[in-house]
């Protein structure tokens, strides 16, 4: 499946922006203008822009703690996220969620999770909703390594392979789970092995490779979609930055993170391939970037004029009716 | 206290963190059975070229990996198995110290503690033991928003079975931990925010804190501020404020929460004629609600005034600082509480 330069000049756009949010929300937080628990993805933004570019809006996604970039690549408004890092009532959530709840359910955006592995069923329940109302949409659930070893993964994986629902599970593989390598309490080698103990389809795609992982996910998901059943999609991949923001990142080699940061940057990846390929050219590239700074520079602008809630609204929206 | 001598001593100021590893520390080395069980205790750890300076997300637990190679447990992320695998270890001979990240993820893990731990004993006729610790961070305050900021602790003192204790300072919290981890029921121990990076004097050795027994922590005459964990320090810090007025307030940190110190709230009671509790949680069946009830029920005739409560809203916590402060209890709200009962 080979992207069209549109759909190439959409996806760098994804990733930049994602890339800017995340170097941003890392510089504010060094400048103590941000609260709370903040987990950047940088190094990631390949797999959420591949795969969401597959994506409509009656699509749905659940994501996980590091959930900005899947929630950018599924369309949810910088602006509002911006906002509601900041905890502005124009916020995504009117800040009330805040980074690790952003959602977005008319954008297909089940939400950022605080739970590891709490997304999977979530994604599994969408697929279900779409099969049983033939609504044509898949449920998609992007979690990480870690998640992988959460029961809520084995069970979503055997029901949707009994069902045989429209779902696809992408595991992004960062070889990490907090302060953890993978492989100390993982045994399997590639977490995709673990889609045949539900008889289900598996692939490995490599997730720094925005074309690598675009063809995968485009072939699964359009199986989802044909109705032939879910799919483990594993995506390889590196966290450049620490679990969370702030992280000390004393419990790793640097010379392993330097390995991944300066030869498998997915950002740089693609600019090679698309200018080399004359895809895309890269004066067009860096128009991009430019437009997109000026988005995020005019986000955080706008989070910072905003209002917070007023206190009054503590109460609001427990329940529909109260 | 065990190891207490009477000269007077140097006090040494530690955060409760700390004091939490050197109750580990203590209770590691004093028994092979304990064991420590938990994701990213040790971090990276146990790589060769790697180093234990995460010790968990609060770093509670660094270092310990070095020292007890063979009794901390890395595991994956799967509390459900985490839990369930220490339950089945404790009743089989090992005593282990499970640390449950966030109290916020109980409800990936309910069934080891709900229908397993908490009945074995009386459901097996007395013939199990089940020495389980569960160590877990509870509570608001560091805008950790809806999933990281719960304070579940009512949910387990609901449970027949389990129990329950909540440090309120450092020293306690070593006290505390060393003697639930040598109690042979399955006990909860809260870590609440708000005290984890709190130093107080902490004595040095082996000592326990006995579960179930609450503290007079400020003695006084007019009003009892009943509290738990963080709140007490709300309590004490509201005390002083009233003190100005020429209110005075005996603050009793309750320390355990299941079993309850009914003695001691009585007492407090009997001697003020006017309680406040303030609890962190929600206030819906709680333990704020429990303590009100104990007063109608069993001081009625101590009672000057209503019972206050000071809990935190009945709602999600939610993120943006403005509700955060709104959700929780404060000294403010409990100088308010107080006035509106004197
Ligand atoms: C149920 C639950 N357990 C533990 C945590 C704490 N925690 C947050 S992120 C994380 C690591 C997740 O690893 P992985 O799934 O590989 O995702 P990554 O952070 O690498 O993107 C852990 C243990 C949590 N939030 N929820
Ligand atoms: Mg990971």
């Amino acid at each position: 499946m080979q992207p069209t330069p549109e759909i190439l000049q959409v996806a760098y756009r994804t990733m930049r922006t994602i890339r800017s949010f995340e170097e941003k929300l890392i510089e504010l937080v060094n400048q103590g203008k941000l609260g709370g628990f903040l987990h950047a993805c940088i190094g990631q933004e390949a797999i959420a822009a591949a795969v969401c570019a597959h994506l409509k809006d009656h699509d749905y996604v659940s994501s996980t703690h590091r959930g900005h970039g899947h929630c950018i690549a599924k369309g949810v408004d910088v602006r509002g996220m911006m906002a509601e890092l900041f905890g502005r009532s124009t916020g995504t959530c009117r800040g009330r969620g805040g980074s690790m709840h952003i959602a977005d359910i008319e954008k297909g955006m089940l939400g950022a999770n605080g739970i590891v592995g709490a997304g999977i069923p979530l994604a599994t329940g969408a697929a279900l909703t779409a099969k049983l109302k033939k609504t044509g949409g898949v449920g998609v659930a992007m979690f990480g390594d870690g998640a992988s070893n959460q029961g809520a993964f084995h069970e979503s994986l055997n029901m949707a392979a009994n069902w045989q629902l429209p779902a696809v599970y992408v595991c992004e593989n960062n070889g990490w789970g907090e302060f953890t390598p993978t492989e100390f309490v993982v045994p399997v080698k590639d977490i995709a092995e673990r889609a045949r103990s539900y008889a289900m389809n598996s692939m490995i795609a490599d997730g720094m490779d925005f074309f690598d992982v675009y063809a995968k996910a485009g072939e699964v998901i359009a199986r989802a979609r044909r109705g032939d059943g879910p799919t483990l999609l594993e995506c390889k991949t590196y966290r450049f930055t620490g679990h969370y923001v702030g992280d000390p990142l004393v419990y790793r080699v640097k010379a392993e993170a330097d390995e991944w940061i300066n030869n498998r940057d997915p950002l740089k990846l693609f600019e090679a391939r698309v200018t080399g390929e004359g895809l895309l050219a890269a004066d067009n590239l860096r128009s991009i970037d430019e437009e997109v700074t000026e988005r995020i520079t005019e986000a955080v602008k706008a989070a910072q004029e905003a209002p917070f809630p007023d206190p009054s609204e503590l109460m609001q929206d427990v329940y529909a009716v109260n | 206290m065990s190891g207490q001598s009477n000269q007077p001593r140097e006090p040494r100021e530690i955060p409760t963190a700390f004091a939490i590893a050197e109750a580990l520390r203590i209770a590691m080395a004093s028994d092979p059975n304990v064991i420590l069980m938990g994701e990213d205790v040790a971090g990276g750890g146990r790589r060769p070229e790697g180093t234990d300076e995460m010790g968990g997300i609060m770093s509670v637990t660094r270092g310990l990996i070095s020292e007890f190679p063979n009794q901390v447990l890395d595991t994956p992320i799967s509390e459900m198995g985490i839990l369930g695998t220490a339950v089945g270890a404790a009743v089989t001979g090992l005593r282990p110290v499970v640390e449950l990240m966030f109290m916020d993820f109980i409800g990936t893990c309910l069934d080891p503690l709900l229908n397993q731990a908490s009945k074995f004993r009386y459901m097996f006729g007395g013939k199990a033991r089940i020495p389980l610790t569960v160590r877990t961070v509870t509570g608001a305050g560091m805008q950790a928003a809806a999933q990281h900021s719960q304070s579940l602790y009512w949910m387990t003192a609901g449970i027949p079975g389990l129990k329950t204790v909540i440090p309120s300072n450092a020293a306690d919290a070593k006290g505390l931990l060393l003697a639930a981890i040598r109690c042979d029921d399955p006990v909860v121990f809260c870590e609440p925010k708000g005290i984890l990076f709190l130093s107080t004097d902490v004595p040095e050795g082996d000592y326990e804190v006995p579960i179930g027994k609450a503290k007079i922590v400020r003695v006084g005459s007019d009003v009892s501020l009943v509290g738990m964990g963080a709140t007490v320090g709300m309590a004490l810090q509201a005390a002083e404020e009233l003190a100005r007025d020429g209110i005075s307030a005996e603050v009793l940190d309750l320390r355990s929460l299941a079993p309850l110190d009914e003695d001691a709230i009585l007492t407090t009671l009997a001697k003020t004629g006017r309680l406040i509790v303030v609890d962190e949680a929600t206030p819906r069946c709680g333990i704020a609600s429990d303590v009100a009830a104990l007063c109608v029920d069993k001081g009625f005739d101590f009672l000057n005034g209503p019972v206050r409560r000071v809990t935190a809203a009945m709602c999600p916590v939610p993120f943006t600082r403005v509700l955060e402060e709104a959700y929780m209890p404060s000294t403010a709200r409990i100088v308010e509480a107080v006035r509106s009962l004197i």
